[in-house]
């Protein structure tokens, strides 16, 4: 699998990270120096094996669910880059 | 006394017991060594008033003899750990400004028992590096050197900072984390103690997410010992992190007795690399022979699959930070970018990453990216988790045939020199995990136990690898090497 100016962008654009197109060659490269070393997994035979989910046995617990936190506001604000009146602010999304 | 900051926790908290030292004494005696050891990195937010604060607080303990362990005294705090009103930027741009609200359960579990927090510690920004070099704080530096050579050598990473602060005596001992390697690669590169240990043992609640299935908190510590002492306070249930044992925790430093007689330590013929270094190779059969002549039994043993450790690793690990990463979009907590006229929520987004993360965290974040995206999922995030299932078969297979612990070089090499490896690809730098991440794939406890010095005079390690949730019987066969290997080796100053 060889990932292409292109596809370096793509997923650039999924991660929402910006990256400008005169950097996108040496992404490329990078990627597939990485992948090109995780293909080795390829050889492995995983005929029948589960995808681990949890590497510790354990069931998650479970809780009634109610209200056990909140009234924070000040605090969950405090460290916004922009808050105002008491919400997040961000750029216009909606036009 | 003198040198306060050179005693390790064991030795501190018998002086403090007896009203030989007080906290207030111990803490400023390290504060003063902090402040000479700037050259070194290590500390990259220093909180004196609230050492001091706290210091006073853990001798009035003292005196009324409610003193747990810790009491008393100074250690760091990696920068991972989310510490209240202290800057917590897990070494990020990103994080730039961020003050927490709240006290991450580790470090609030060490301060309940009196431990006074000295400062913050560097890392690899987000705890994605080997070196100490992804850091927006700058490179942590070792305080060890090649000989009379001053070219600065990494302390390892990603604790990097929590690896040179003990090494040069900066603090009692410190947190550290470890994903793939981050506690016991660093520990290895400086000559001091580290352990990782079982998988739910230390909640990960409060410290900032790189691979939630493979994070792990642990102490960074002069000696097996301290280590013994230090782990048990961070240890325990936490109702806050699902993954979190709800399992009792033991009095491990009564579990040092040095005897291993009997026990089986298996030694895994896939960990000789080809190209291993001579000095790495003596060393492990060394560490092997001073087992074996304090009664235990040596077995060599297979790990077939540990030749898909780092792959599997380096697509588990990418995905899951890829979306614990996603948090940081300069909205609830951090650092904005500057926006143009005009500029979306989207450009936002995507200007604050670039302009926040560094390029290793970029660099696996787009690769998680990457696996987790339709049409690759299954080819390579499956696989790979499937892979990871058949690396922890392995170890149940060997533990199932009665192995008690599994003996391995700690890393493939001893400390390099910072920017030595800015030319190479970034494979080579995760190939320093070689022998720590099977590790954490199978959430297994592993300890590094400092066991000798190259032919340049730098620290090298051992690896001991322990059954799940047996921390004390791993740290008591760790003792024992420690007591064998003998090592004592200090850096010189020169910072």
């Amino acid at each position: 699998m060889s990932i292409d100016q292109s596809t370096a962008a793509k997923v650039a654009k999924l991660a929402r990270i910006k990256v400008e197109d005169d950097a996108l060659p040496a992404l490329a490269s990078e990627f597939n120096t990485i992948l090109g070393f995780i293909e080795q997994l390829n050889e492995v035979d995983v005929d029948g094996v589960e995808p681990m989910v949890s590497v510790t046995p354990m069931r998650l617990k479970r809780r009634k669910d109610e209200v056990t936190d909140g009234n924070q506001q000040d605090k969950v604000l405090a460290n916004a880059p922009d808050a105002r009146e008491g919400f997040f602010a961000v750029p216009k999304v909606v036009e | 006394m003198s040198d306060l900051n050179k005693l390790g926790l064991a030795e501190a908290r018998d002086a403090l017991r007896s009203g030989d030292v007080t906290s207030v004494e111990l803490t400023d005696a390290c504060l003063k060594a902090i402040d000479e050891a700037d050259a070194l990195n290590a500390f990259v937010h220093k909180t004196p008033e609230l050492a001091m604060e706290r210091a006073k607080a853990a001798d009035e303990r003292i005196q009324h003899g409610d003193a747990p362990s810790m009491c008393g005294l100074p250690i760091g705090i990696k920068d991972l750990f989310c510490t209240k009103g202290v800057p917590s930027q897990a070494a990020s741009k990103i994080l730039e400004g961020f003050k927490p609200e709240y006290e991450s359960t580790v470090s609030q579990q060490l301060a309940d028992a009196g431990a006074v927090m000295l400062g913050k510690l560097n890392m690899d920004e987000f705890a994605m590096g080997s070196s100490n070099e992804t850091s927006t704080y700058g490179n942590a530096v070792s305080p060890w050197r090649r000989g009379n050579d001053d070219a600065q050598l990494t302390p390892g990473g990603s604790s990097g900072g929590s690896a040179s602060a003990v090494a040069a005596d900066l603090c009692l001992a410190a947190t550290g984390t470890d994903t793939g390697g981050s506690i016991r690669q660093p520990a290895a590169f400086v000559g001091i103690t580290g352990i990782k240990p079982t998988y739910g043992r230390c909640s990960r609640w409060g410290i900032v997410a790189f691979a939630s299935s493979l994070d792990q908190a642990g102490p960074m510590t002069k000696n097996v010992r301290d280590a013994a002492i230090m782990l048990e306070t961070m240890c325990g249930h936490d109702p806050k992190d699902s993954t979190s044992a709800e399992l009792s925790v033991p009095n491990f430093e009564a579990m040092l007795t040095g005897d291993i007689k009997g026990k089986k330590i298996g030694i895994p013929k896939e960990y000789r690399m080809d190209g291993m270094p001579a000095e790495i190779e003596k060393l492990w059969a060394d560490g092997a022979a001073m087992l074996k002549a304090a009664g235990a039994e040596i077995v060599d043993i297979s790990l077939p699959h540990t030749k898909y450790a780092l792959p599997a690793y380096y697509v588990i690990a990418p995905a899951e930070a890829s979306s614990n990463l996603a948090r940081y979009d300069g909205v609830r907590y951090g650092r904005r970018a500057q926006l143009a006229q005009g500029d979306g929520i989207t450009e936002m987004y995507e200007k604050t990453r670039a302009e926040g993360f560094g390029p290793e965290v970029q660099r696996r974040v787009m690769v998680g990216t990457y696996v987790l995206s339709a049409g690759f999922y299954d080819a390579y995030y499956n696989r790979a988790r499937r892979v990871r299932t058949l690396i922890k078969k392995d170890f149940e297979d060997v533990f199932a045939a009665g192995i008690d612990a599994i003996l391995t070089p700690a890393t493939p090499s001893a400390a390099f020199g910072l920017g030595e490896m800015t030319e190479a690809d970034p494979v080579q730098m995760y190939l320093n995990d070689v022998f720590t991440v099977t590790v954490n794939l199978a959430g297994l406890p592993g300890i590094s136990v400092p066991a000798g010095l190259d032919a340049q005079g730098l620290p090298l390690g051992l690896q001991l690898i322990g059954r799940p949730w047996e921390e004390g019987d791993l740290l008591n066969t760790a003792y024992a090497l420690e007591n064998a290997a003998g090592f004592v080796a200090k850096p010189g100053k020169w910072w």
